[in-house]
């Protein structure tokens, strides 16, 4: 059905798309919003004890907070600059 | 024991203002002892939509701080006499509000009132966060469109965290959602979220939809509520709410698209 559409030109509607960028944005505002109190400190603290030893752009971390199972797992993903390209990746269990 | 409803959003424009005023005059109109407050302090327009602006003498801040009793307060409608409206002061600032003299005029108004419409302003700053506070029920007015349904799931989200219920633990806050300037012609051609979309993003039962109709302008220009124009859609859909909110079982209607025949697609509407 996609091929088709595709072959014939048809755009997405935008109510369609609409609704897929909302559900995306919710699940991530409701995360944000069910998680521990402490946790936008939490992230603050850890960037800037990262910041004290390397240069990092602000825009190259992401940070996640998912549930597996009992666990809590908050993953950081910083992207270090210039000489270790390769992504590193600091997991902490809580 | 009176119901206190807050009406709101989140986002400005949406209809909050025209739904507080349509709801409260249709429980009126049914015979209910009912009481619309504006909390929009400094930007008052709900005595606008209710066409009483020059019988504004206090305000609810004027009440709140003691300058003026609530008798004197309180605006009769002309049109309904179950009806009575407290308007937001023009002049003072939103901090006017405190939580303490907002439960006051609350238990006050209770004694002689069924219904206690609270007309939210928008955003989640002071005004917004007193006006939902004590709320027993809690219409979300909602448009077909991202940002409103966005604004819309964050009260939710303030609703279950941050009112009286919530942090009492008590029952939570009962829930309804109202889609506003709904038009079913652009939702059948894939350009406006349908009202399926809405309810499955923010999950919550329906109460009603408004269809796009310029009855509400025209009713707000004359200050006369919508839901008092029998022959408007608009009006029609706000009555069906008043009466799912009584418990009444209503089809929603104005919801499909109008099929055009031949002459009307000749000539237009």
């Amino acid at each position: 059905m996609t091929l088709l559409n595709y072959l014939l030109g048809r755009r997405k509607k935008t109510a369609t798309v609409a609704k897929e960028r909302l559900q995306i944005i919710l699940a991530r505002e409701h995360a944000d919003r069910d998680g521990p109190d402490y946790l936008p400190d939490l992230k603050k603290d850890i960037l800037e004890v990262v910041a004290k030893y390397v240069t990092i752009d602000m825009d190259r971390i992401q940070v996640n907070l998912d549930k597996n199972g009992d666990i809590d797992i908050l993953e950081l993903n910083i992207i270090l600059p210039d000489k270790q390209p390769e992504q590193q990746k600091v997991a902490v269990h809580s | 024991m009176a119901k206190i409803i807050v009406v709101t959003s989140g986002k400005g424009g949406v209809g909050k203002t025209t739904t507080s005023a349509s709801f409260a005059t249709g429980l009126a109109k049914r015979g209910h002892k009912t009481v619309v407050i504006d909390f929009d302090v400094g930007l008052r327009n709900l005595d606008l939509i209710m066409g009483c602006e020059r019988r504004v003498v206090y305000d609810f801040v004027n009440v709140i701080q003691g300058e003026a009793s609530l008798v004197q307060a309180l605006i009769k409608d002309k049109r309904v006499d179950t009806l009575n409206i407290l308007p937001a002061s023009q002049t003072r600032d939103k901090d006017a509000l405190t939580q303490a003299g907002v439960e006051r005029v609350l238990n006050e108004l209770r004694e002689t009132h069924d219904y206690i419409i609270c007309d939210s302003p928008a955003g989640i700053e002071t005004g917004a966060i007193m006006a939902l506070y004590y709320a027993d029920e809690a219409i979300v007015v909602t448009n077909p469109e991202v940002s409103s349904v966005r604004d819309s799931d964050r009260i939710l989200g303030i609703l279950q965290a941050k009112s009286k219920r919530a942090l009492e633990g008590a029952d939570p806050i009962k829930e309804h959602l109202l889609i506003t300037r709904y038009d079913p012609t652009r939702v059948h051609h894939g350009e406006m979220l349908s009202i399926e979309d809405i309810t499955d993003l923010l999950g919550i039962s329906l109460i009603g939809v408004i269809p796009e109709s310029q009855s509400v302008l025209q009713a707000s220009n004359s200050g006369i509520p919508v839901v008092l124009d029998d022959k408007s859609d608009s009006g029609l859909a706000y009555q069906d709410v008043v009466a799912r909110f009584l418990g009444e079982d209503r089809q929603m209607r104005f919801v499909e698209m109008e099929k055009k025949g031949f002459l009307k697609r000749l000539f237009g509407t």
